[in-house]
């Protein structure tokens, strides 16, 4: 591995801290954002979002790079791992988009229902709507 | 001829070395690479359920607020947003660092310290397993939030609470502010401390009916009346609805899937632990290497933890 057993420890030390750290910072930027610490204070949602992500991606690799010794491994051992686990976040991301997109579909259609429709033929013209009569012809 | 001789065995040697076997592709062992190639399909798994969640909860109108649900904290505590998961995420991180403690120790072949650091990381597996224990009771049984009803939900629109004689005197809220409702005739011994949202004595309704200021439905689940404020619907009387069933569906089904790895985890380590004590691995020579791999599967059960804490309470 190249690190001392003196070094090793400390290396673990200072890495645990820091995922401390970061873990602390994250509850208070959440809780700060939604109003708990100062009251009435509020963070717009995208930015505290963003910023939860960044910070746990952060924690996440000093998880698999440091305490998972993924660092200290072979490249292509790193890459036959980490390439699969991207196209997982693109998947992840693709999803929640989704469903995004199926709540904003099922806004537009109720809208769409609720909406009046209006007739646009003109007057004396042989168009008109399709009658229950006309069902019964056969 | 000797170089002849020699041309001759790098043709033959060159073919029969790859293989012959006996090399390690990327430099690392068979178990560890297989122990590797196992965390990547079980994050496909647990990547399947927060797929799941991130659909479901994106496309519904309104979800739970995670810092209203997760606010209790043993002992009696209330509206204490996040404290108790916080603890979990510090309770997994401690039993990490002691993990790789026990690793650096089987480096150095050192028996005492192994067994020492992974006894150490089993408290700590078994402490959060403790937690996430108390977290589901007090989600199930004095909150009534099972997979199939979900009593925390989520104001679409702002209105004011109907008083016990009819009237919209109570308290006011805004649309996206959270409630709990609450089950009648069920003794809650912590109701006192429920004071502060607008909670009222569940004694006075007795069984499913239409009551002035609320409807209790056939679970007993007391759905307040309240007037609606604003919007297009102002002026009418509804009641509260329970939350979205999926919010409690995929809680359950997530942190239960995720506490079946921690408690497999600690069913592993303590095997190895005492594989360790008793000089199993002193005569492999291979630096605790058995410690290593499971090492790495601790890591990752903190890891999925890691981001079960962003998604489902964080974000």
């Amino acid at each position: 591995m190249g690190l001392s057993y003196e070094e090793s420890k400390k290396v673990a030390l200072r890495v645990i801290s820091i995922l401390g750290v970061i873990t602390i910072v994250e509850v208070i930027i959440a809780l700060l954002g939604k109003g708990y610490i100062i009251s009435g204070f509020h963070l717009p949602w995208w930015f505290v979002g963003i910023l939860m992500i960044v910070l746990t991606v952060t924690k996440a690799y000093y998880i698999v790079y440091e305490f998972m010794h993924m660092k200290y491994e072979v490249p292509s051992l790193v890459k036959s791992v980490l390439l699969p686990t991207l196209l997982l976040v693109w998947a992840i991301i693709a999803f929640f988009w989704e469903g995004s997109d199926w709540k904003n579909r099922r806004t537009l259609i109720k809208d769409k229902n609720s909406e009046e429709v209006k007739s646009v033929v003109p007057e004396g013209s042989d168009i008109r709507p399709f009658l229950q009569e006309d069902y019964n012809r056969h | 001829m000797a170089t002849d001789t020699l041309i001759q065995e790098d043709i033959h040697s060159g073919g029969q070395n790859d293989w012959s076997g006996g090399k390690q592709p990327f430099k690392a062992s068979y178990g560890k690479l297989m122990m590797w190639y196992f965390l990547l399909s079980d994050a496909f798994t647990f990547a399947g359920f927060l797929i799941a969640y991130g659909a479901l909860r994106f496309s519904m109108p309104t979800w739970p607020v995670p810092d209203f649900v997760f606010s209790s904290f043993p002992g009696g505590l209330h509206h204490k947003p996040l404290f108790f998961v916080t603890l979990m995420t510090f309770v997994l991180l401690f039993s990490s660092f002691t993990m790789v403690r026990a690793v650096q120790e089987g480096h150095r072949e050192n028996k005492k310290g192994v067994v020492f650091w992974m006894f150490l990381t089993i408290i700590g597996g078994l402490g959060f397993l403790s937690c996430q224990a108390w977290e589901w009771n007090t989600l199930l049984g004095k909150e009534h939030m099972t997979i199939t009803k979900n009593p925390f939900g989520t104001h679409a629109e702002s209105g004011v609470y109907l008083t016990g004689d009819g009237k919209a005197e109570g308290e006011t809220f805004e649309a996206g502010d959270s409630y709990l409702i609450h089950k009648a005739g069920a003794g809650h011994s912590d109701d006192a401390a429920h004071e502060g949202e607008g909670d009222h004595a569940e004694s006075h309704y007795e069984g499913p009916g239409d009551y002035t200021d609320a409807v209790v439905d056939k679970d007993g689940f007391i759905l307040r009346k309240y007037k609606v404020l604003e919007g297009e619907n102002a002026g009418m009387i509804k009641s509260e609805s329970l939350g979205p069933k999926a919010f409690g569906a995929i809680f359950f089904f997530v942190t239960g899937f995720h506490g079946f790895h921690v408690f497999s985890g600690v069913v592993f380590l303590i095997i190895i632990m005492l594989n360790a004590a008793t000089g199993l691995y002193v005569k492999r020579k291979n630096g605790y290497e058995m410690v290593e791999k499971i090492g790495l599967y601790w890591h990752f059960v903190d890891l999925v933890w890691v981001f079960v804490f962003l998604v489902f309470y964080l974000l």
